[in-house]
């Protein structure tokens, strides 16, 4: 199987800023769910937007940055505009911001399908209500109507989901899509990416910091430590991790009806920024 | 249906709201014209009437009365459109304001406009760069808007415009030709000329328009310039905007199909407010420009102590901006779903 993605030597630094935020990471995925997991500034969530070079002034470079026949390296921002939405896209985390205030949601999901197909207003708008139903959404043309403050936020992360996966895309990047959502509905949302991602034979980059739910929803696994890649292991062996950063995210993991003693607290040793998994 | 008695029991508070406005506006008028130096019975019968006269008028005038039942006459009059006769020019006041009010109403309707076509793209365009060389010109041209005094831009621009190049017409709302020769319908000359069907007149005025508008112009666009960067900057950084541009939108569709969209509500708010500035008269450029406008003619009368006619003034000022806040909260309806 040929992979999707490959990445080398993965470096971006932010505007003005003095060191790397992304400091030489490489992976490949294949058709299958790969998570990305690291505390907050690791540096997880600038590798998803690097790679769909949305980082306003940030310098990305990479040995290779191939993304199925096209190599991202050498792409000037006309040509990325055909493959973000298209071939790429990116489910972002919090549908109470990520949805624009002021259109309906259910135009908001058919412009992706006219900004990449020639096609009529009124056959994008079916295209867009077929999806929403894909999406387990009960009664799509009465949402396809309203604005995003007349929806739940289960249901705008299922519009998300719709608006991301309307144009038939080969890669959809997960920008920790359920921590904004009640925990009720975060399983429900979950299962529906997760029966669209396998049904189309989508790659998925699920970024989050929960590890049950990476555990849980992925085949493997990247471990993230300051702008580094400290472990890759497929999520079944998460469990058998080796990097004592690894096992230290575990074991400061409450367990339900565990021994209530205080957690074990993160250690973090300067000789891990340097080296390479 | 709820939604219907909601929406009547809104229009309803709102128009409430109106009135308290209205009622506290008429007293603070009233209150300014009897609490001001300027003694009205004096002003009416001269420096040399005898007492009985100056009594007679005294009572006449109602001024004998206790101070609350003078407000309800005063509440009377307003309601039946008697604001008093003007010392100075022995006419009613309404009648002297109607005269001067579309003079100003022409020339700041086009300055708005100006000011708007021109202040909301270039904050757009400084927000989109921001940091960059176009964002620096934008705010050095803004930045120059507000600090120049406009009776010194006035002058300077007749000396160039006028009196050098010949580009425009100078002073008054006309070439001193074409006075009179059109009659007085509206009293907005633009349109009074049209009606007439003489294009002539039609052209000096507009000719004598656009230099003073675009003076005013340009200083409301620098103000514009600026919120609409700082508006459009705070869009920005909003998550939506990632979200349309993850779909494949390219940056100008983004920021004109989705982030302006977002700014439309607070540029109502600013533009309006702006307008609602002109319109209280632009006493600089008017006296420059000798544009027989509201704002010389509030500013004479206050200096002549016209009491009759700066109450009417004030009050007019007031009603305006209750006006446009009024216009304004209708378009926020139309432009944000969330107000609904």
């Amino acid at each position: 199987m040929s992979p999707i993605l490959e990445v080398e030597n993965l470096k971006v630094r932010y505007a003005g800023a003095t060191s790397d935020a992304v400091r030489g990471i490489s992976f490949t995925l294949g058709r299958e769910r790969l998570g990305i997991v690291g505390e907050s500034g690791s540096g997880k969530s600038t590798v998803g937007r690097a790679l769909l070079k949305l980082l306003p002034g940030a310098t990305i470079s990479a040995d290779r940055l191939r993304f199925e026949d096209i190599d991202l390296n050498g792409l000037s921002e006309r040509q990325m505009l055909s493959v973000r939405g298209r071939r790429m896209s990116m489910i972002l985390q919090d549908p109470k911001f990520s949805l624009n205030p002021i259109r309906r949601v259910g135009d908001q999901v058919a412009e992706t399908y006219l900004r990449h197909f020639d096609v009529s207003r009124s056959a994008a708008r079916e295209r867009a209500l077929a999806m929403l139903a894909a999406v387990k959404i009960r009664d799509p043309e009465r949402v396809y109507g309203q604005y995003p403050h007349e929806i739940s936020g289960g249901m705008g992360q299922r519009v998300m989901i719709a608006m991301m996966l309307l144009a038939d895309p080969d890669l959809v990047i997960a920008d920790e899509p359920t921590s904004a959502l009640d925990v009720t509905v975060r399983l429900q949302v979950l299962d529906i990416l997760d029966g669209l991602v396998r049904e189309r034979g989508i790659g998925l980059i699920m970024i989050s910091h929960d590890l049950n739910l990476v555990r849980n929803f992925c085949d493997r696994v990247l471990i993230m430590y300051a702008g580094r890649v400290v472990e890759t292991l497929s999520a079944a062996d998460l469990d058998h991790a080796e990097h004592p950063y690894t096992r230290g995210l575990l074991a400061a993991q409450p367990r339900i009806g565990g021994p209530r003693r205080p957690l074990a607290v993160l250690d973090r040793k300067p000789d891990w920024l340097e080296e390479k998994a | 249906m709820p939604f219907h008695s909601l929406r009547i029991g809104r229009a309803a508070g709102q128009a409430g709201s109106i009135a308290v406005t209205l009622l506290g506006l008429l007293m603070l008028t009233f209150f300014i014209g009897r609490m001001m130096p300027a003694d009205p019975v004096r002003a009416m019968v001269g420096e040399d009437a005898t007492r009985e006269t100056y009594e007679q008028v005294y009572r006449a005038l109602g001024l004998d009365r206790p101070l609350w039942e003078q407000f309800f006459y005063y509440l009377g009059d307003v309601a039946t459109g008697n604001f008093g006769t003007s010392i100075r020019t022995g006419q009613p006041v309404i009648k002297d304001i109607l005269h001067v009010m579309p003079a100003t109403i022409e020339l700041a309707t086009f300055a708005i406009l100006i000011g708007a076509l021109l202040g909301i793209p270039m904050g757009v365009l400084a927000a989109v760069n921001k940091e960059r060389w176009p964002d620096h010109v934008i705010r050095v041209l803004s930045l120059m808007g507000h600090s120049m005094p406009i009776f010194w831009t006035g002058m300077i621009a007749l000396i160039v415009f006028y009196a050098h190049l010949g580009l425009v017409g100078g002073s008054g709302r006309m070439d001193q030709f074409y006075i009179g020769l059109v009659d007085e319908r509206t009293g907005f000359l633009l349109i009074d000329s049209l009606m007439a069907g003489e294009m002539d007149v039609f052209w000096s005025a507009l000719n004598h328009l656009i230099l003073p508008a675009s003076l005013l112009g340009y200083s409301s666009a620098a103000y514009i310039t600026r919120m609409t960067r700082s508006f459009m900057l705070d869009q920005l950084g909003q998550e939506y905007v990632t979200t349309a541009r993850v779909k494949g939108l390219s940056r100008a569709q983004t920021i004109w199909l989705h982030a302006f969209g977002n700014i439309r509500v607070q540029l109502v708010t600013i533009v309006a407010l702006a307008y609602g500035s002109l319109l209280e008269g632009a006493v600089l450029i008017e006296t420059v420009f000798a544009w027989p406008g509201f704002g010389q003619y509030l500013t004479s009368n206050l200096i002549i102590g016209d009491m009759n006619a700066v109450m009417t003034c004030v009050l007019i000022v007031g009603v305006i901006f209750i006006g446009l806040n009024l216009f304004s909260d209708l378009l926020y309806r139309f432009f944000d779903p969330r107000t609904r």
